[in-house]
């Protein structure tokens, strides 16, 4: 079997490794496809769909589709890039995102792609739904008012802490992370230096005592879009 | 040929946005020879002199009062600029959004921990505008054609924006002008 895949996305020609998804050797290319649920170091799930790219025409999630020789992929289309906007105006007006007091604002993957897509306001009414939020915990808190239900958590702390902290119940919009345990996140033994308390791409899962330590234009994704240091990759070959 | 006018208003909000707009710095006298204020706490002009071009609201609708300063700022204005989280999304004060009108009464005036009011009494005086069951974000009452967002919006994104949109061009806004805190 040969070491090399070959495929095109929007025109230019990739070289991949066989076993990599398009996300995978995009990123090696240095080109960018937007994502939101998938972590590196995380299996992919393909929930969160802003990955979706066509291939040979037929809509996949770019996070999960392995590359075969010789496939067509489009990814900067219009209407890709509508339905990737519209999914992140959903994720802004179906939770609370009060972005001006959020301990992530500035470090936020779905604030830094409202960003990227040049989004001034998302086109949908708020839901304004009611949400919990557990502080019990000495030294993280979750605040379901920014959940994304990206599953990060719930991957980290099973596979990779072997705990199985947090899960996902109820269905549709009922759909939330619960906790584990009793009653509260204090009750888990969930610690400061496990995986899933550094996976969340938003502000649902933070820290204590971490927050609003670097300063406005130094945080992450003041300058620089989120993708920029993937399409860096591309400028310098 | 008279100069095109602005009139501004802050609804239910903290006028952190009017505090951005005078964050122009002097790039405010250049505004003023190409633009007129009307209506605005600015000039503290309190009725619109006749039709205005372009109408900057801050602050969303959480009384009755919000909702007609809106709907006549709709009227008067070309061009409706939502400024701001608040007029956007509601902002801080939609935190009550998904709380019972009753229970934040209730907890303003009668249970806070500084509350002291023997009486028991919750305003309710009719010269005082009746607070709405939730704060609305501006496009749910009225069409609103830009929208710029900040806690507050920055300066910058409030000059660009301007200046484009007196012109006639097209937003084209630079990437580390659009912030959402
Ligand atoms: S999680 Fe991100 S988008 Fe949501 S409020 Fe925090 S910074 Fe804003
Ligand atoms: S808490 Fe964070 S990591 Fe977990 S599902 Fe919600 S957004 Fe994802």
């Amino acid at each position: 079997m040969s070491n090399e895949i070959n495929f095109v996305i929007d025109g230019v020609e990739v070289t991949g490794k066989p076993g990599q998804t398009i996300l995978e050797a995009c990123d090696e290319a240095g080109i960018y496809i937007p994502r939101l649920c998938r972590h590196p170091e995380l299996t992919p799930r393909g929930s969160c769909r802003l990955c979706t790219v066509l291939v040979n025409g037929r809509p996949q999630a770019a996070c999960t589709q392995p590359i075969t020789e010789g496939m067509i992929v489009e990814s900067e289309t219009e209407e890709l890039n509508e339905n990737r906007r519209n999914i992140i105006d959903m994720l802004f007006v179906e939770g609370n995102h009060f972005c001006m007091f959020c301990e992530r604002s500035g470090n936020c993957e779905l604030q830094a792609l409202g960003y990227r897509f040049g989004i001034l306001a998302p086109k949908y009414d708020y839901f304004y739904p009611k949400r919990e939020i557990d502080a019990t915990h000495p030294d993280i808190f979750i605040d379901r008012n920014r959940c994304i239900l990206c599953g990060r958590c719930v991957e980290a702390s099973r596979t990779v802490d072997g705990k199985g902290v947090f899960e996902f119940v109820g269905r549709g919009p009922e759909r939330k992370i619960a906790i584990n345990a009793e009653q509260f996140l204090k009750d888990t033994n969930l610690k400061i230096t496990d995986k899933a308390a550094d996976v969340c791409p938003v502000g649902a899962i933070i820290k204590k005592r971490t927050a609003f330590t670097t300063p406005i234009g130094k945080r992450k994704y003041d300058k620089k879009p989120i993708g920029s240091d993937i399409e860096e990759k591309r400028k310098k070959d | 040929m008279a100069k095109p006018k602005i009139a501004t208003a802050a609804l239910t909000s903290c006028f952190g946005c009017h505090m951005s707009v005078l964050d122009i710095d002097e790039r405010i006298l250049e505004l003023i020879e190409i633009i007129d204020f009307d209506k605005s706490p600015i000039n503290d002009i309190k009725k619109f002199t006749g039709q205005c071009a372009i109408g900057l609201i801050e602050g969303g609708c959480g009384n009755e009062e919000n909702v007609h300063v809106l709907q006549e700022f709709r009227k008067h204005c070309d061009i409706l600029i939502a400024l701001g989280d608040c007029a956007i999304m509601g902002d801080i004060p939609a935190m009550r959004n998904n709380i019972p009108l009753k229970e934040c009464l209730d907890e303003a005036y009668l249970n806070g921990p500084s509350v002291h009011n023997p009486e028991k009494i919750i305003p309710n005086d009719k010269e005082i505008p009746l607070c709405l069951d939730r704060v609305y974000p501006c496009s749910e009452i009225v069409k609103i054609d830009y929208s710029l967002p900040g806690c507050p919006p920055n300066a910058e994104i409030i000059w660009q924006a301007l200046v484009a949109i007196l012109n006639n061009k097209p937003l084209d806004l630079p990437y580390e002008i659009i912030k959402y805190d």
